[in-house]
């Protein structure tokens, strides 16, 4: 169990809902994640769009069945204002305090506008929400989100979509060393189960992903698959593993080993 | 009256938000809209009135990361 915003959550997965090849493998995969958050968004809406033709009616009445908390996000916006405007917009459709705040500042890596993003987070705490940025790994802007109101934090460890997993293992452990009681969340850069349970490992509290699991060949085995995986990361965490050694441990005690007295090997020479 | 509903421009004879909603056929819980950059909130919308050259942005649901 563990807490964000004092919503205390058993699943420490986060699961994105785009990009899957239809409605039905979303379901499917959400079920079989036990994902217990999941992340939305919001899009123009086309006129004259009723009933079963709303794209976002339709969504939105799935989400709803799902019944699963969600978090809108502020994707694709550039700046300050229209991050703000896009999560008052969230707020008044998904009805959550809750926002995961972007604010893209590079087109091609997708990085966050880390200085936007800080003065967003210090508007939108303003105004009653609860802010959720994706940030890089630095520790001050860490810090300065902190100062702004947020009481999580979601640094990347690679690219958003780039499926590379942790690129920085060293940064993110400074991360967890210098917001020791802060809730942390690993969102953008996974790819596989085992990049999940490798943050995990760390001391990370969740893990944030989309399209490792949209973009598998069986995104809901790929979703069991996440949901196990980070849950071993969370036990071994807890379990203290060992530090890697440059040498050889034997793991068989040799205390009270047997010693042959072999006789050297027949020798060949031997009539 | 000239409009820009979602960045398309549009010429309609409509007096506030609701009749906009109404004469463009959206309907639903699920809208969020705002004029020119400022959110207007579902309970506002039947008295809010558009001005000539309003820029309207009408928002619902959509899959997200």
């Amino acid at each position: 169990m563990f807490t964000l915003y004092d919503t205390t959550l058993s699943s420490r997965l986060l699961l994105g809902t785009a990009r899957y090849p239809s409605p039905a493998i979303l379901e499917e995969a959400v079920r079989r994640s036990g994902a217990g958050i999941l992340t939305v968004s919001l899009r123009r809406e086309l006129a004259g769009a009723k009933g079963d033709k709303s794209r976002g009616g339709a969504f939105f009445e799935m989400i709803k069945a799902l019944g699963v908390r969600v978090l809108p996000n502020t994707a694709g916006c550039h700046s300050v204002q229209e991050a703000v405007l896009t999560a008052k917009m969230a707020r008044e459709v998904f009805a959550t305090d809750w926002v995961k705040l972007e604010v893209i500042g590079h087109h091609d890596t997708l990085q966050p506008d880390v200085f936007a993003l800080v003065e967003a987070a210090r508007i939108l705490t303003a105004e009653g929400f609860k802010v959720f940025p994706y940030t890089t790994e630095d520790l001050v802007v860490g810090e300065k989100l902190l100062e702004a109101g947020c009481k999580v934090l979601m640094p990347w460890c690679a690219p958003i979509g780039s499926a590379m997993g942790p690129v920085n293992p060293a940064a993110l452990k400074a991360y967890r060393a210098a917001f020791s009681d802060v809730p942390l969340i690993v969102d953008a850069g996974i790819g596989r189960p085992s990049h999940a349970t490798a943050v995990m490992e760390l001391g990370f509290d969740a893990v944030l992903l989309n399209t490792a699991v949209s973009g598998a060949g069986d995104p809901a085995a790929m979703a069991q698959a996440f949901g196990q995986a980070i849950a071993a990361g969370r036990t071994a965490y807890l379990a203290d593993p060992l530090e890697p050694r440059d040498m050889a441990v034997p793991s068989t005690p040799v205390i009270g080993k047997a010693v042959f007295d072999m006789a050297p090997a027949a020798a060949s020479g031997r009539a | 009256m000239r409009l820009i509903v979602n960045g398309e421009p549009e010429s309609l004879d409509v007096a506030t938000l609701t009749e906009l909603l109404a004469q463009l056929d959206y309907e639903g819980d699920w809208l969020a809209t705002a004029v020119n950059g400022e959110l207007v909130h579902r309970e506002e919308r039947p008295v809010f009135t558009l001005n000539d050259g309003d820029r309207i942005e009408i928002l619902s649901p959509m899959q997200g990361g």
